[in-house]
């Protein structure tokens, strides 16, 4: 009875011991010290639980096992609260002590920017994706067939004049004259893909052309036009002005409408100009369409009794200029970053 | 083309309402491109009496003018003009008017005397084009009166249109009226004619030898003419569509060349009456136009002769100077003729002469317009002419190349339907085009029409003319809107889709997009190390030094880098992505797209750094070969990227000397792809491989390697000998310096082993460890200490 009753203060006295020590310890690694003494063989509750084999009695040693392992939680407890709050105090010195001027460290390495026309072209682009179109591309340098003869303007058409063409320089003296030349549409390509796809092809064909324009406000000799094509059974007059009117609306927002008016180009038939109004009532001339000609269409290796077809096509350029007001397009081309880098 | 609104509402009563009109027209495919308001009353302009002139002796150009407003007061004008004497009747603008131009008339004058007011031309007030000297009235006007009241003038509308190539008829008020009547639905009236002939016969002869390019030469004889003035309404109306009023004779012809789209040439009939001749040219011939100037002709170029071979006028473009009508007219002869579009146009062309006929002639007039323009003619001229006398036996000689007065083409009415999406059954087809010539020839079957072209309509040839025709009368608008929905799945292709990411990551890494001009200058590939040889060159460049095609972006990239260096612009780092167009075998080169970013200031590392972004981005590899430089760039601080013979690209520094004659100062870093054929390599999926869930060993290895041994192989060698177990290679320092041979440097690298299936032990980790050495000193590297 005596040896259990000084067993009971002996663990009281450890336990005592114990937390003053945890108490006392003022960093996490005095704590961790005091900790490691208190695991280790010679602190008095290692002392007292090799002295348990010596109690006889069992009820006796069990109990007093019960009452050293109460003892050795309460202090683990006690360890963890106290490292817990410590820890907390110095991660709250060193987050104090290392504070860091965000703005010394605005980044001097900037991201460029993609060429204006490029971005007007991209989202001309996905506004056709969004209706169903694909995205065709096809050669800069291309032969007099595939940029007038194939589009209803043989040899002697007047409307070739009307192209300001640039031609190349034959390559050798068998080679006939202006056989080649620098595109002066994007047209080309309209029967380059009708030549290589199968109907139903909807297609738009973005890309660099050519005309041998003295360099003004609103002219460059080098520019860009975006041109598509629907070829498909059923297609008629009413599907180019459906196709019109909602990208009208999709590219320039819903408050716009567009309207087609006749006109005259060799490679459709029935041609319109087409308009767009803005939300005012001003009419803005935005580009060419119309059905595509037989001829174009029979140049495309396409039966025009068995499916029908229409194109229409616009200036990239000026959608660009007209965005980001810039009021002389020869800016465009400067290639100055002052002016590339406003646009990223 | 100016259309007076006046004058269209003579064919038709289109009534008055201009913007509506105007609206119609442009819905008709004719574009109303300004709708200009003329002969506005100028208030303050009052009709006076000249009374007596006077010069001053310190003013030589001007004159001293006294007169009289028609309230008896004699006022004081100066005036520069010179063609008006005493008692002529001239405008005189009050003091206060507000002119057009927008001066105000005030009394000051000159040498101190003061002026009284300004008398004025036909052009400063709008009255005519005559701007040389003072407007003079008929005699007998009365004084004081608004000028505009006196003379009746009323104001007008002038239509501007832009004639598409496609109506060859709307160079004239009749086509413009027939089918603006058709699109309103009005009632066209067609011109007063005098279709008499009386007289004695007389017959001019006509020998065409050039069948094919004149297929129709009419030539009517008119006698019993005084060549004099047009009454003013005609001078206005001729003012108002931009041509001067010379005398009645001209005026008519230009008039019905004006209403009837029918060009026509009046001869005094004295210097043609033995006959025309119309014939080829020779080359080399020369001949002197009615506006003096001495033409070269050549053989392709038609020419009207008299009866002596003596030229008189170049067919459909201008006459000649000694033939035409004098003020001792009396008798004329009036040629209509049909010829051939593309050959006028050809030498119209060819002579930079453009004029009211050629325009109509290389379009396309009317071949059986003839008669009807004679008889207008005789109609107009007989306002100044009452004696005028129509002589029978009017020459008419035709050939076999006159096209056929009604043409034909069958249209099947499905057509319609097919491409405009409308049902139209033969009789709504004849509704919609017989008001604007088109007929009804006879239905084929049901389904098929022959439809009959009108003469002045040669752009209709076949079927989907008429469908158009159908489209304009019926009304684009009134086809209706249908958004078709697209079977395709909408999408950018891989290249496409490549190449987006491509500039993305790009643009990432600093670099703005640039569009330099594709053209070069002679020698500017030179400049920059490459070959002209080729090269397209430009037939018909703007400037020559925009004549070469770029077979190389890099110029252009240069050109770029230099303009912003200028500038002091820092940071410099441009990119393009565009074609270049090396000549190939075939007719056309060898065009591809390239890619090129370029960072002034900066190193080789640079360059290699872009590189690995874009090929890790892209998914694409190549060698690096620095045994050959790419031309242009460092000689020894760059590379080839190739495949094997294949070169992909190029990497590294631009050349001294180049960047020297480009005058950029400083390193320029450079990158070039060809990205016809990265972005069209389009990786596979990769296959995951299992991440090793046991622990991995790293060692460090740093040695001594010659310089001539690229890192490259040493990686290579390093790869090979860590075999499977080797994961990562990475080399993480470069020295140079002391304790190190000049010929060498020491390259640091760290290694990371580890097995998918266990954790390695000391003996492997130490057995691969040794192998990588023995290959590291097989490329003669020695292991540092």
């Amino acid at each position: 009875m005596s040896s259990s009753s000084s067993l009971a203060s002996e663990i009281s006295q450890a336990q005592t011991g114990a937390l003053s020590a945890i108490a006392g310890a003022s960093d996490a690694a005095t704590l961790r010290a005091v900790q490691a003494d208190l695991a280790g063989k010679k602190s008095a509750l290692t002392v007292l639980r090799s002295q348990l084999g010596k109690i006889q009695d069992a009820d006796e040693r069990k109990s007093a096992g019960q009452a050293i392992n109460a003892c050795a939680q309460i202090i683990e407890v006690a360890i963890s609260e106290r490292m817990s709050l410590l820890l907390a105090g110095e991660r709250a010195q060193q987050v104090a002590s290392e504070a860091m001027d965000l703005s010394e460290f605005v980044s001097a390495k900037r991201r460029g920017s993609t060429h204006i026309v490029t971005q007007a072209t991209q989202r001309l682009e996905d506004v056709f994706i969004g209706l169903g179109f694909q995205v065709a591309e096809g050669p800069e340098v291309e032969t007099d067939f595939y940029n007038f003869e194939a589009l209803n303007m043989p040899k002697t058409h007047p409307a070739r004049s009307e192209f300001d063409t640039m031609f190349i320089e034959p390559a050798s003296a068998d080679q006939e004259p202006n056989s080649v030349l620098l595109r002066t549409h994007t047209s080309p390509v309209q029967i380059r893909v009708m030549q290589t796809w199968k109907p139903p092809i909807y297609a738009v064909m973005p890309g660099r052309v050519f005309r041998r324009d003295t360099p003004d406000a609103t002219h460059m000799p080098v520019f860009h036009q975006i041109e598509g094509i629907v070829v498909d059974k059923g297609i008629t007059f009413a599907h180019l002005a459906g196709i019109i009117e909602a990208f009208t609306k999709a590219f320039f927002g819903n408050e716009f409408t567009s309207r087609l008016r006749p006109s005259f180009f060799p490679f459709t038939e029935p041609s319109a100009e087409f308009d767009i109004r803005r939300a005012n009532g001003a009419w803005i001339e935005l580009g060419g369409c119309g059905m595509m000609h037989p001829n174009v269409l029979r140049a495309g290796g396409i039966d025009p009794d068995e499916y029908t077809g229409f194109a229409f096509g616009f200036g990239i350029d000026r959608m660009a200029k007209e965005r980001h007001n810039v009021e002389d397009i020869r800016e465009m081309y400067t290639n100055d970053l002052r002016f590339l880098r406003q646009f990223s | 083309m100016k259309i007076l609104h006046s004058w269209l509402n003579e064919f038709a009563d289109f009534g008055n309402d201009v913007d509506a009109i105007a609206d119609r027209i442009t819905q008709l495919g004719l574009a109303v491109e300004s709708v200009d308001r003329v002969g506005t009353p100028v208030k303050g302009v009052v009709t006076a009496r000249v009374l007596r002139l006077e010069k001053h002796p310190d003013a030589a150009k001007v004159t001293r003018v006294y007169v009289d407003a028609g309230d008896g007061v004699e006022r004081h004008v100066w005036c520069g003009a010179t063609n008006m004497q005493a008692d002529d009747i001239v405008p005189l603008a009050t003091l206060g008017t507000n002119m057009p131009d927008g001066r105000v008339i005030t009394q000051r004058g000159i040498l101190g005397i003061d002026s009284e007011g300004m008398l004025c031309s036909g052009t400063e007030i709008g009255l005519s084009s005559d701007g040389s000297g003072l407007l003079i009235l008929p005699k007998g006007t009365a004084l004081g009166q608004d000028v505009y009241e006196a003379l009746g003038v009323d104001s007008d509308v002038v239509f501007d249109l832009d004639v598409t190539r496609n109506r060859p008829d709307c160079t004239g008020y009749l086509g413009v009226a027939r089918d603006l009547a058709a699109g309103m639905g009005k009632q066209l009236t067609l011109p007063k004619v005098d279709q008499s002939s009386t007289g004695k016969s007389l017959t001019v002869p006509v020998d065409i030898s050039a069948p094919e390019r004149c297929s129709r030469f009419t030539v009517q004889v008119m006698s019993g003419i005084t060549v004099t003035q047009s009454p003013d309404w005609i001078a206005r109306r001729l003012a108002r569509a931009g041509m001067r009023s010379i005398n009645n004779v001209v005026d008519v012809s230009n008039l019905v060349n004006l209403e009837l789209n029918q060009p026509n040439h009046a001869y005094d009939f004295d210097s043609v009456k033995d006959g025309f001749i119309v014939r080829l040219a020779r080359s080399g011939e020369q001949f002197t136009t009615l506006d003096s100037v001495e033409r070269t002709l050549s053989s392709g170029d038609l020419l009207i002769c008299s009866a002596q071979d003596k030229p008189v006028g170049i067919a459909g473009i201008m006459g000649g100077l000694h033939s035409e009508v004098t003020d001792t007219t009396t008798s004329i002869a009036v040629e209509i003729a049909y010829f051939e579009p593309d050959a006028v146009r050809a030498t119209s062309t060819r002579l930079a002469l453009r004029t009211e006929a050629s325009l109509r002639f290389e379009r396309g007039v009317d071949p059986y317009g003839a008669e009807f323009a004679v008889a207008r003619f005789a109609e107009l001229l007989r306002i100044t002419c009452p004696g005028l006398v129509v002589h029978a036996g009017a020459t008419d000689a035709r050939t076999d190349a006159l096209p056929a007065q009604v043409r034909t083409t069958p249209v099947r009415l499905n057509t319609i339907k097919r491409v405009l999406g409308i049902d139209v059954t033969a009789k709504a087809l004849e509704d919609l085009i017989a008001p604007i010539g088109f007929t009804i020839v006879k239905s084929a079957t049901d389904e098929v029409v022959n439809v009959g072209i009108p003469s002045w309509r040669n752009d209709c040839t076949s079927e989907i003319d008429i469908v158009e025709e159908v489209a304009r009368h019926f009304g684009y608008d009134n086809l209706g809107k249908i958004v078709p929905t697209s079977p395709v799945h909408g999408r950018l292709s891989d290249v496409q889709r490549r190449r987006r990411i491509l500039r993305e990551i790009v643009v990432s890494l600093g670099a703005s997009e640039a569009m330099p001009n594709p053209f070069l200058a002679p020698g500017d590939l030179a400049k920059v190390g490459l070959s002209e040889d080729n090269a397209l060159k430009l037939a018909n460049p703007l400037v020559a030094e925009e004549s070469v095609l770029r077979t190389s972006l890099v110029p252009g990239m240069l050109k770029s880098i230099a303009y912003n260096q200028s500038h002091r612009i820092r940071d410099i780092s441009l990119f393009e992505i565009g074609h270049v167009y090396p000549q190939g075998k075939e007719i056309l080169p060898d065009e591809f797209e390239s890619l090129c970013i370029m960072v002034a200031g900066a190193d080789a590392s640079v360059a290699m750094d872009l590189w690995s972004q874009v090929s890790s981005a892209l998914g694409v590899g190549a060698q690096l070969s620095q045994d050959q430089p790419p031309a242009g760039y460092h000689a020894t601080r760059s590379a080839q990227l190739k495949r094997g013979k294949m070169v992909l690209g190029s990497v590294g520094e631009i050349d001294p000397t180049v960047l020297a004659n480009a005058g950029i100062v400083g390193r320029v870093a450079s990158l070039e792809v060809n990205l016809s054929v990265v972005l069209s390599e389009v990786p596979k999926p990769q296959s995951a491989q299992v991440v090793s869930k046991y622990p991995s060993s790293d060692f460090d290895l740093a040695f001594v390697v010659a310089n001539s041994v690229p890192a490259a192989n040493m990686v290579k060698a390093l790869r090979q000998a860590g075999g499977n177990l080797l994961i990562d290679v990475a080399l993480f320092d470069i020295y140079r310096g002391k304790g190190v041979s000049e010929d060498a440097r020491s390259l640091a690298y760290r290694l990371r082993l580890q097995a998918p299936d266990r954790t390695l032990t000391d003996v492997e980790v130490s057995e691969v460890r040794a192998k990588c050495i023995a290959a590291a000193e097989k490329l003669g590297a020695t292991l540092r200490g």
